[in-house]
C-alpha cells in the first residue's frame, strides 16, 4: 500500500455509516420496548425472523405483496398481544433479570415456531429495489442501503412525533418513567404494553424485510440482534436518537477498523471490535451517549 | 409440510437448548436381526437446516430405495435413526453417546467438520468408520494414520487444487496463471482457514498473486471486505463460505461492482440455498462440485418412482429433488451402500461390524462403468478408495448459476494429487506422533473386528 487513499477511506466510511443504519433499525425495536417497560427484549431478532419468514412465505404462496404485508402486520399484532398477555402480564413488577430471561426463552420459542410453521428453507426476498451501486466522485454507494437509511429516518421521525406530541406517546413516557405512578393516575398498563409490543412488531417487520432482502430470509436473520447490542450500549437503551447515532458510530468504526487494523490482528476483527467499543463506553459512560442516567436513592 | 415432519420439528422445538433428540424415520425391519444400522447426526432445525434437510434427506431416500427396491443390501436391511444436532458440536457428541451402543453400526455421517473432529478419537476406538464426504480433516486422507476416517471424493486441499486447475483451463493453460491476482474470501472458522497454506503453495508453483481475506462468522456483513477487494482489483475471487456468508458475498459483490462470473465458490458455497437469496446478484456465479445437480439421472428417477410415489420421500418439498444438497446425500448414500456391498463380498452377506465396513470403504472402487450401472452416470465421476488413500481420487466439475438452475460448464477435472500427497502425509505423520499412533502398513488392512469379537482378527472368512 502506498500513501493514504482518501477516496477509499471515504468509501469505507460511507459504507460503514450505511451498514450502521441497518443496525439501528434493529436497535430501535429494542429501544421501544425498553423505553416503555424496562425490558431488554432479546426476542427482537426472533420477531424480525418471524415477520420476514411469514411475509415471504405468503408471497411465495401467491398472496399479493400489499396483502401479504397487511396479513404479516396483523400476525405481528397478534404476536405482540399474545406476548403481553401470556408472558409480560404475569411477570409485572418482577426483577428486570426475570423479564430478560423471559424474552430469551421467547426468542427460542418464536424461532422454533417460525421454522415449525414455515419450514427451514432459505428464501430470497426481492423488494424491487435495484442494488446496482451509484458512483459519486469515485465512491460507490449502495442504492439499497440509501433506501434503508430513508426508511430508518422516516421511522425515527414517526416515533419521535408519537412519543413527543401524542396522547399515546405521553402515556408511553409516563409508564416508562414510573409504572406505579402511571397505574395510580389511571393509565391501563396492559393496553399500553400491548400497543408497544405491537409497534415493536411493526418495526420487526420493517427491519425483517430490509435485512431479509439483504441476507435472504433464513434462520441467521435472528442473529442480527448481535449487531444491535453494541449499538444500544453506545447510544443508550432508552434513546431512539441514541440508536441511530450508536448505529452510525458502530457501523463506521467497525468497518474502518476491519480495513485499517484488520491486518494487525490477522483479519476478521469487526465482529468483536464493535463489542470492544461498547465495553469501553460502558466503563466511561454506562448509560450510553443519550441514555437516561439512573439515579437510585437508598 | 407432512405431519411426521411437523412432529419432528415440534420435538426439536420442545427440546430447545436441552438435548435435542428427534428420532426420525427408522426403517421398519429392526426386529429380524439382519440389518445394518446408520446413526445420523442430522440438523433439520437451526441456521444450517436447509443443508441438513437436503443432505440427510438424500441419504435416507437412497437407503429407502435400496430397502424397497432390492430388499436391502443382499437381504440386509438398512436401518437408521436421526439425532438432531443443529450443527452444534456438543449436540453431535451427545447424539454419538446416545447411539454408539446400538448394534450393527455401519458408519457415522455427521456432515459437520466440528462434529467430525470431536469424533475421530472416539470412532477410532470403536473401530467404526466416520464418513466426511467433501469435508473434514485433509490429512485424514492418509489411511495409514486415520484408518477409520474417510473424507470421500474431495478433501479441502484437492478442492483448492481443483479450483486452480479450473481457472487455468479458463485462462488457457497453467502458464496463463502467472501474474493473475486472486482473492480468497474465507469463513472465519477452522474450516475456512484450512486451505490458507495450500493457496500459498499453489501461488509459488504457478506464479499468481493471492490475498486471503477473512469474513467473521456468520458473515452477514461484508462491506469492508468487498471494498478491500475492489481496491485490490483481482481477476477472480474464490469464495470459501458457509451459510449466510455466501448470498451476502454475492450481494455485496454486486454492490461494489465485482462481476459474479469471476467469483468461484467452493464446495460449501455451491448450493441453491447459497444463490437463491442473492437473487439477480448470483447470475453467472460459478462453483465447484463433486456431483452434478438435476433429477434426470436414472438413480434419481428411481428414487422418485420407488420412494416418493410411494409416499416415503424424505424431502418435504419435491421441488428439492435433484438439488445440490439432495444429490450430495444421494451420492453419500450410494457410497455407504456400496462399501457395505463390497465388504459383504468378502465377509459374507450378513450384518457386518463397523470394522468390516471400514474394510469395504478401503476397497470402494466404483469406476465409470459401475457408476453408470448404479444409475449415476454424470451425477458423479468415479471413486477409488484404497487403504492408504481415503479420499479416493474424486473428480470435480464446475457449475454456473443462470438465475434458475445450475448448468455444468466444465469437464471433470482432476486435482493435483501428486503435489498434495506429501503435504498430507507430513501433516498425518505429525498427528500420529502427537497422538502416539502406530502407522499402519498394507498388512494391517485385513485385520478386522468380526461379529462378537472385541479385538481385530487377522483373517476373515470369504
Amino acid at each position: 500500500m502506498t500513501g493514504f487513499d482518501f477516496t477509499f477511506f471515504l468509501e469505507v466510511l460511507v459504507g460503514g455509516l450505511l451498514s450502521g443504519v441497518m443496525y439501528s433499525l434493529v436497535a430501535i425495536g429494542f429501544v421501544l420496548i425498553y423505553k416503555t417497560s424496562g425490558v431488554l427484549n432479546f426476542a427482537q431478532g426472533a420477531m424480525l425472523l418471524f415477520a420476514a419468514l411469514t411475509f415471504v412465505s405468503l408471497v411465495e404462496r401467491g398472496v399479493p405483496f400489499a396483502l401479504a404485508l397487511a396479513i404479516t402486520f396483523l400476525v405481528m399484532v397478534l404476536l405482540g398481544i399474545t406476548i403481553e398477555r401470556t408472558v409480560l402480564r404475569p411477570l409485572v413488577n418482577k426483577p428486570p433479570i426475570t423479564l430478560f430471561m423471559a424474552t430469551l426463552g421467547l426468542s427460542y420459542i418464536i424461532e422454533g415456531a417460525a421454522q415449525l410453521i414455515w419450514g427451514t428453507q432459505v428464501h430470497g426476498l426481492d423488494l424491487g429495489i435495484d442494488d446496482t451501486p451509484l458512483e459519486i466522485s469515485g465512491i460507490l454507494i449502495s442504492k439499497f442501503d440509501l433506501f434503508a437509511a430513508a426508511v430508518a429516518a422516516t421511522m425515527v421521525a414517526v416515533l419521535t412525533v408519537l412519543f413527543r406530541w401524542t396522547r399515546v406517546g405521553l402515556a408511553f413516557r409516563a409508564v416508562a418513567d414510573d409504572q406505579f405512578a402511571a397505574l395510580a393516575v389511571g393509565l391501563r398498563l396492559p393496553r399500553i404494553w400491548a400497543t408497544v409490543w405491537t409497534a415493536a412488531g411493526l418495526i420487526a417487520l420493517v427491519a425483517g424485510l430490509l435485512w431479509g432482502a439483504r441476507l435472504g430470509v433464513q434462520f441467521s436473520l435472528s442473529l442480527v440482534v448481535l449487531k444491535a447490542l453494541p449499538v444500544l450500549v453506545l447510544g443508550g437503551f432508552d434513546s431512539i436518537l441514541g440508536a441511530i447515532v450508536g448505529g452510525l458510530l458502530i457501523g463506521a468504526s467497525e468497518k474502518l477498523a476491519e480495513v485499517y487494523l484488520g491486518d494487525v490482528f490477522g483479519g476478521g476483527i469487526e465482529s468483536w471490535f464493535a463489542y470492544a467499543i461498547a465495553l469501553a463506553f460502558l466503563l466511561i459512560r454506562p448509560a450510553g451517549l443519550f441514555g437516561q442516567k439512573l439515579v437510585e436513592r437508598a | 409440510m407432512s405431519l411426521p415432519t411437523k412432529l419432528r420439528h415440534l420435538a426439536a422445538l420442545t427440546a430447545l437448548a436441552l438435548v435435542a433428540a428427534a428420532p426420525a424415520a427408522t426403517a421398519d425391519d429392526q426386529s429380524t436381526g439382519k440389518e445394518q444400522f446408520f446413526p445420523l447426526q442430522s440438523y433439520r432445525v437451526g441456521p444450517y437446516a436447509a443443508g441438513g434437510t437436503g443432505f440427510f434427506g438424500g441419504t435416507i431416500d437412497y437407503f429407502n430405495l435400496i430397502n424397497t427396491r432390492d430388499g436391502g443390501v443382499n437381504g440386509v436391511k438398512l436401518t437408521w435413526e436421526e439425532g438432531e444436532t443443529q450443527y452444534e458440536v456438543e449436540r453431535g457428541v451427545e447424539v454419538y453417546e446416545r447411539l454408539k451402543n446400538r448394534a450393527n453400526i455401519a458408519a457415522w455421517n455427521p456432515l459437520s467438520v466440528g462434529i467430525a473432529y470431536a469424533m475421530i478419537d472416539r470412532i477410532s476406538k470403536d473401530r467404526v468408520p466416520l464418513i466426511t464426504i467433501n469435508h473434514g480433516r485433509t490429512d485424514s486422507t492418509d489411511g495409514r494414520v486415520f484408518p477409520y476416517v474417510f473424507p470421500l471424493l474431495l478433501n479441502p486441499y484437492s478442492e483448492t487444487s481443483g479450483i486452480i486447475n479450473y481457472l487455468a483451463s479458463r485462462e488457457g493453460g497453467v502458464d496463463k496463471l502467472k501474474g493473475k491476482k486472486l482473492v480468497v474470501l474465507y469463513h472465519g472458522s477452522p474450516y475456512g482457514k484450512e486451505t490458507i497454506p495450500i493457496y500459498e503453495l499453489l501461488k509459488d508453483k504457478y506464479g499468481f498473486d493471492v490475498q486471503q481475506i477473512e469474513v467473521p462468522h456468520p458473515g452477514n456483513e461484508q462491506q469492508a471486505q468487498w471494498l478491500q477487494i475492489r481496491r485490490i482489483k483481482p481477476d477472480y475471487v474464490i469464495l470459501r463460505g458457509w451459510g449466510v456468508m455466501n448470498p451476502v458475498a454475492l450481494k455485496t459483490a454486486q454492490k461494489t461492482g465485482f462481476p459474479a462470473d469471476h467469483i468461484i465458490g467452493n464446495v460449501w458455497s455451491n448450493s441453491e440455498e447459497d444463490v437463491l437469496p442473492a437473487g439477480d446478484a448470483a447470475k453467472g456465479y460459478v462453483a465447484i462440485t463433486t456431483q452434478a445437480s438435476g433429477a434426470d439421472y436414472p438413480v434419481l428417477q428411481e428414487v422418485v418412482k420407488t420412494v416418493y410415489d410411494a409416499g416415503k420421500g424424505n424431502l418435504e418439498d419435491k421441488k428439492r429433488i435433484g438439488s445440490v444438497y439432495h444429490n450430495l446425500g444421494i451420492v453419500n448414500g450410494i457410497l455407504n451402500v456400496e462399501a457395505v456391498r463390497i465388504a459383504q463380498e468378502k465377509f459374507g452377506k450378513r450384518t457386518l461390524t463397523g470394522d468390516e465396513v471400514r474394510w469395504g470403504f478401503e476397497h470402494l472402487k466404483l469406476d465409470e462403468a459401475r457408476v453408470a450401472a448404479l444409475g449415476a452416470k454424470g451425477l458423479f465421476h468415479s471413486i477409488n478408495v484404497t487403504w492408504d488413500n481415503h479420499e479416493g481420487d474424486g473428480r470435480v466439475t464446475f457449475q454456473q448459476w443462470d438465475g434458475a438452475k445450475w448448468n455444468v460448464v466444465s469437464d471433470w477435472i482432476s486435482p493435483d494429487w501428486a503435489l498434495l500427497r506429501p503435504i498430507i502425509e507430513k501433516s498425518a505423520a505429525a498427528y500420529a506422533a502427537e497422538k502416539g499412533i502406530k502407522i499402519r502398513t498394507s498388512g494391517d488392512v485385513d485385520k478386522v473386528t468380526e461379529l462378537g469379537s472385541e479385538a481385530p482378527a487377522a483373517s476373515a472368512k470369504n
